[in-house]
């Protein structure tokens, strides 16, 4: 499994002094794979993005990129190789959507050249593809919440990355743009063979939209396979705490 | 939707434009030299002026002819001070720039490190030193001023330890201490300085009266070369206005870079106060004023906030030499201050905090 697994984490463990916030986590993505990784607030999920996107190392444990240890491998092939999407940020001048979207070419352009046609045209493919175009002259931070998270969701986009990780892509949208959301990421999947991980708090949209769910709580991984399996009323009640008959999943679960 | 900017708003023109305006700001450099150099008590001609540098520099004779006493005036002493403006002017608004970009903060100022109390504290020890030993041709007021300003960012840069989540609040808070206790220093020798309290505060007014040639040949270099290293890391000065985190997973090795600019930044004020004492507002100022005309990408603010910053010293300067040598500082806020309220209340681009 971990031979052929295009990101992985194996035995990862993370603990702020005494407090373990990830405990001996074993995670393996295949090239391809679209996943989502749901659990309550505090089960480590972001922690878990954060290992294996390299902004924290394990002890113990090793993060895996492409059979690698990501630890060993130049910043900007980490960057080339996975693309995350930035936590909606206050800029502190005014900027242009196309000036931030570009910004996710910096792991491509050279050091000194700056951005080249096929950066524009990456650019441009990604406001596309995010619905976007329209936005492109306007200031980042007249924009909605809801605007601003699609704009960064387009600077993830424009890195042009083989994998694309996602902490709660949907948090400020409304109903129509989180499932435009989710069919683009259904799409980068499925048409371009992107690896999708996105942390998502919606189980329905998570269900819907995902053939497989990894279920985190308190630090592990409790249960890892398609949502009918992971997410059956059971364990809704046990990790959730909340009772099954709130949660309607578009899936028939056991 | 408040404003229908579209592709009318600054950052929709940006791109194209920078040239243009870079070609304007050479130009208008050029004018200012020449007024610069011309203007003051004995006025000298522009063509005497041109014909004077374009001598001594390139051995140039364009058949204008002139006397030996315009040539020291021209030479010996407006040349360097005009020049001396506007190197300081220069690495003044790029380190503003920088320390803008890489603090996140618009309010940010090349003095956010305490260099400005640095280099006035050492100034001030200096001055009151009863010994006045000569350290090359810089100067002991100017060395020590030079040495109290980077020890000054040095020490803020290790105690704000400007890493790790919330690292640029209490960067800035840090900076914000040292700098008081500087202060309170220096408050402490103006009280005790008797007679040599007025050389201590026209180094807090700040004045290029200092400028020579030895003194600029020590200070271009180092802020020449800081700006040139600041341009050539401008892309990871943009990726970082995203955050850190952002800036991480673009590749951005942000804690290394972070280091590096602010050494660079600092290195460029204090050079420049060592020798004009403590200018204000260049560099608050100027790259607000150019990120307005070509947009917020740090590529094209840095070089013209250069050409900007280094027009506006100068010209300042040749006002207060004009209005019977005033401080530049005090020119500078008084004409330059309330322009910018006045941009500011035409814009409301909304500087949010």
């Amino acid at each position: 499994m971990t031979a052929t697994a295009i990101l992985a984490a194996e035995g990862v463990t993370i603990a702020y002094g005494e407090r373990r916030i990830l405990a001996d986590v074993d995670l393996a993505i295949a090239a391809g794979e679209r996943v989502a990784l749901v659990g309550p607030n505090g089960a480590g999920k972001s922690t878990l993005l954060r290992a294996l996107t390299g902004l924290l190392s394990p002890r113990p444990g090793v993060v895996r990129l492409c059979g690698d240890p990501i630890g060993d491998v130049d910043r900007k092939a980490v960057a080339r190789t996975i693309a995350v999407v930035p936590e909606l940020a206050q800029l502190p001048f005014e900027m242009a959507v196309r000036e931030v979207v570009a910004l996710g070419r910096l792991p491509h352009e050279p050091p000194l050249s700056g951005l080249r046609p096929a950066d524009h045209a990456a650019v441009d493919a990604a406001l596309e593809r995010v619905g976007i175009t329209g936005l492109g002259h306007r200031d980042v931070r007249e924009l909605s919440m809801g605007e601003r998270q699609l704009v960064f969701i387009a600077v993830a986009v424009a890195q042009s990355a083989p994998i694309l990780v996602l902490d709660e892509p949907t948090a400020h949208l409304d109903i129509r743009h989180q499932v435009e959301v989710m069919q683009l990421l259904v799409d980068l999947n499925e048409r371009d063979g992107t690896t999708i991980l996105a942390v998502l708090h919606d189980l329905a949209l998570a269900a819907h939209f995902f053939g497989r769910v990894v279920v985190m709580a308190e630090g592990r991984i409790v249960a890892d396979g398609p949502p009918a399996s992971t997410l059956d009323g059971p364990r809704i009640l046990s990790v959730f705490g909340v009772d099954p008959a709130l949660v309607r999943l578009p899936v028939a679960t056991a | 939707m408040t404003r229908a900017k579209g592709a009318t708003g600054p950052a929709g023109r940006a791109r194209g434009r920078p040239a243009l305006v870079a070609a304007l700001g050479g130009t208008l450099l050029v004018v200012i030299l020449v007024l610069g150099v011309g203007l003051g008590t004995v006025q000298i001609g522009p063509l005497e002026t041109i014909g004077v540098v374009l001598w001594r520099a390139l051995g140039l004779d364009i058949g204008v002819t002139w006397t030996p006493a315009t040539e020291t005036i021209v030479w010996e002493l407006r040349l360097p001070r005009v020049l001396t403006a506007m190197v300081i002017g220069a690495g003044l608004a790029v380190a503003g720039a920088t320390f803008q970009g890489l603090l996140r903060n618009p309010l940010a100022d090349p003095f956010v490190l305490g260099t400005a109390s640095g280099a006035a504290l050492g100034a001030a020890i200096a001055i009151l030193l009863p010994v006045n030993i000569v350290l090359v041709a810089f100067g002991l007021l100017h060395t020590l001023a030079f040495a109290g300003a980077l020890l000054s960012a040095w020490v803020v840069f290790r105690l704000g330890g400007a890493g790790g989540p919330g690292g640029l609040t209490r960067l800035l808070l840090t900076g914000y201490a040292v700098a008081s206790i500087l202060a309170a220093l220096l408050t402490m020798a103006m009280y005790v300085s008797g007679s040599d309290l007025r050389q201590i505060f026209a180094f807090l007014l700040g004045g290029l009266g200092g400028s020579s040639w030895p003194r600029l040949a020590v200070a271009a270099p180092l802020i020449a070369g800081s700006c040139l290293l600041i341009v050539l890391r401008a892309r990871a000065l943009d990726g970082m206005l995203l955050g850190d985190t952002a800036a991480r997973h673009l590749g951005i090795d942000v804690g290394r870079e972070r280091g590096i600019l602010l050494a660079l930044a600092s290195m460029a004020t204090a050079a420049g106060v060592a020798i004009s004492g403590l200018i204000g507002f260049v560099g608050l100022v100027v790259p607000h004023l150019v990120r307005l005309v070509v947009g917020p990408a740090a590529r094209r603010v840095l070089p013209i906030s250069a050409i900007a910053g280094a027009a506006l010293l100068a010209a300042a300067d040749v006002v207060a030499r004009l209005a019977g040598d005033v401080p530049v500082g005090v020119v500078m806020a008084l004409l330059g201050a309330p322009f910018f309220l006045f941009l500011l209340q035409r814009t409301r681009t909304g500087y949010e905090l």
